[in-house]
């Protein structure tokens, strides 16, 4: 039978919501298959979490240590290559953690690896068939996974539909003992805050928000006229801060600022899954993009294909004439 | 302090409209546009300016064909001092892991204190740095986006949720990915690829780097891909067409509804 441990990430003694989407990845994968979820951490945060669980899994282990109560992935991977059979199927969301622990988990698991997963097709023998995407979203791809002697995947959260929590009923297991040596050459010092900017882009009910269709710093202006005749704000995709146009607390992304707008003007923004896991509350979606195969435009709900710095001033114009 | 730069020749996806081949299951290639994927240019940067403060050299290295060699040359236009190709038949259709191996196997010939690649590529995997980390036993970071030398150890920030930054400090050797947005990589020009098109880049297969062919390339993954597609998103945007004054109008009225307006 098919062994799927399901590692669960929290913050503050809650869940991401991530916990309640691997289910449906595990019965994707294999309806038949053993569910797992595994909490590691340590003290009361950690107890109410790995509490928390067994509502949704029947299954739960904890591990509980002082050195894991920061998430370290150096330290986390030690723990889980003693703990997790070497043969199972290990799931972790493709976060800024998972994308720190999977590949190195699997090279110490000798196990297969495949990252970002958005979706599963079900085992063929000991073949898994996942979905992924490539450039930047703008390809999907099927790939095969030789299980054989196990596999780590990291999952997209938000791509597996999450189940409701209540039913499990499960127990917790306590691994705490079987950690082994968690010394690290990798030692985690503090967390640094985002800096707060002059502007909070998460408190505007509409949002013009340019990427690297703007082409320019100079164009950023343009956007600005669009967002005055609107009453917005101005906020944007990463490249831009990348290229220091706008400071990084316009940034919308799950590496920026999360946002519920009730309008997203997404003006050359190309809509990779970074970038959309910060538009949350399912706000009116305007994509303008040149590119008519812009990924952006499978989200949005009104789609126009047209070069953002010759559209933006025409409405900015017809805005102001009303 | 020696830096070795993880590189790739990527399809560059500012530049192309990604189609499928006739056959439906592979990109149509015919005039993709190849650059050296985004993210390595923050490395490469780094690496340079780690060794202008303290010190040392920078190698850029990567897996690829006789065509990856103008992405090493591209990136020695930056700065980087010495570039290698790791090329043979056998690595082609490797997985992540393979193409880790196959560093690794270059890596130990060398005394690098330090190595970077990119956070991601074409791939959007990620997994090359970890993989190649745990393979040496190296310490790993992702997401890199601040670097501090010290005395045998580097003080690293990592770029987590919601723009916050995860200090950390590490042991040398380590593996660090770097995010972009950690510099502002250089320009190139024409004449400074011209500069180092002369240098020579040494071209390096499974023997040279004792590595056995079946291991590696399709035989050897566990991971494969098996085609491309574009799948079917369901109903997508409400595409607005006609004159941009009809566009305008209709979508005026739409946030008008909507509370745009």
């Amino acid at each position: 039978m098919t062994q799927i441990f399901a590692y669960i990430p929290f913050s503050n003694g809650v869940a991401e919501d991530v916990a309640q989407e691997y289910p449906t990845a595990a019965k994707k994968i294999d309806e038949s298959a053993s569910l797992t979820a595994i909490v590691t951490g340590s003290g009361a945060d950690l107890d109410k979490v790995a509490n928390d669980m067994t509502s949704i899994y029947s299954q739960v282990i904890k591990v509980d240590h002082a050195d894991l109560g920061y998430p370290n992935a150096e330290i986390i991977r030690k723990a889980l290559v003693n703990i997790i059979p070497s043969d199972a199927i290990f799931l972790v969301a493709h976060n800024t953690f998972g994308m720190d622990l999977g590949p190195g988990l699997s090279v110490k698991m000798d196990s297969a690896f495949a990252a970002d997963v958005v979706d599963f097709e079900g085992i063929d023998g000991t073949t898994l068939k996942a979905v992924r995407q490539e450039l930047g979203g703008a390809v999907s791809t099927h790939v095969t996974v030789d299980i054989s002697s196990g596999a780590v995947m990291t999952v997209r959260p938000g791509s597996f539909a999450p189940v409701e929590e209540g039913s499990a009923g499960g127990s917790v297991v306590d691994k705490s003992s079987d950690a082994g040596d968690l010394s690290t050459k990798r030692k985690f010092l503090e967390i640094v805050a985002a800096e707060v900017g002059d502007v909070d882009i998460t408190k505007s009910d509409v949002l013009v928000s340019v990427g690297r269709g703007i082409e320019d710093e100079d164009n950023i202006e343009i956007a600005q006229e669009l967002a005055e005749a609107m009453s917005a704000v101005v906020s944007c995709s990463r490249p831009i801060v990348d290229a220091k146009w706008l400071e990084k607390s316009r940034q919308v992304g799950t590496s920026g600022q999360t946002v519920k707008p009730k309008v997203y003007m997404a003006m050359g923004i190309s809509g990779s899954f970074q970038h959309l896991g910060g538009i949350k509350g399912n706000p009116f979606i305007v994509a303008v993009n040149k590119n008519p195969k812009a990924p952006i435009f499978q989200v949005a709900d009104v789609g126009i294909v047209e070069d953002i710095l010759d559209f933006m001033p025409e409405l900015t114009e017809a805005i102001n004439d009303l | 302090m020696e830096i070795l730069v993880c590189v790739k020749r990527v399809p560059d996806t500012a530049e192309n409209e990604f189609e499928l081949n006739s056959a439906g299951n592979d990109l149509d290639r015919d005039d993709l546009v190849y650059s050296v994927n985004e993210w390595d240019n923050y490395a490469v940067e780094e690496a340079i300016q780690i060794v202008d403060k303290v010190g040392g050299s920078v190698t850029v290295i990567t897996v690829g064909d006789d065509e990856s060699e103008e992405v090493l040359r591209r990136e020695m236009a930056m700065g980087a001092n010495n570039g290698i190709l790791l090329s043979d038949d056998a690595f082609e259709g490797s997985d992540g892991k393979a193409i880790a191996a196959i560093l690794k196997a270059e890596v130990q010939k060398g005394n690098y204190d330090l190595i970077l690649s990119g956070a991601q590529a074409d791939e959007g995997a990620g997994q090359i740095g970890g993989m190649l980390a745990a393979m040496m036993d190296y310490p790993y970071a992702s997401l890199v986006n601040k670097i501090e030398v010290g005395d045998g150890k580097v003080t690293v920030g990592r770029e987590i949720e919601g723009g916050n930054q995860e200090m950390n400090e590490m042991q040398l050797p380590c593996v660090l990915s770097i995010q972009t947005g950690i510099n502002e990589p250089r320009y190139v020009g024409i004449r400074g690829i011209r500069k180092v098109a002369g240098v020579d880049i040494p071209v390096k297969g499974t023997s040279d780097l004792g590595i056995d062919a079946a291991s590696v390339g399709e035989a050897g993954a566990k991971t494969k891909r098996v085609d491309y597609f574009v799948p079917d998103t369901g109903e997508g945007a409400e595409m607005l067409e006609g004159s941009t004054d009809e566009i305008i109008e209709k979508l005026i009225e739409k946030l008008k509804a909507k509370g745009g307006l």
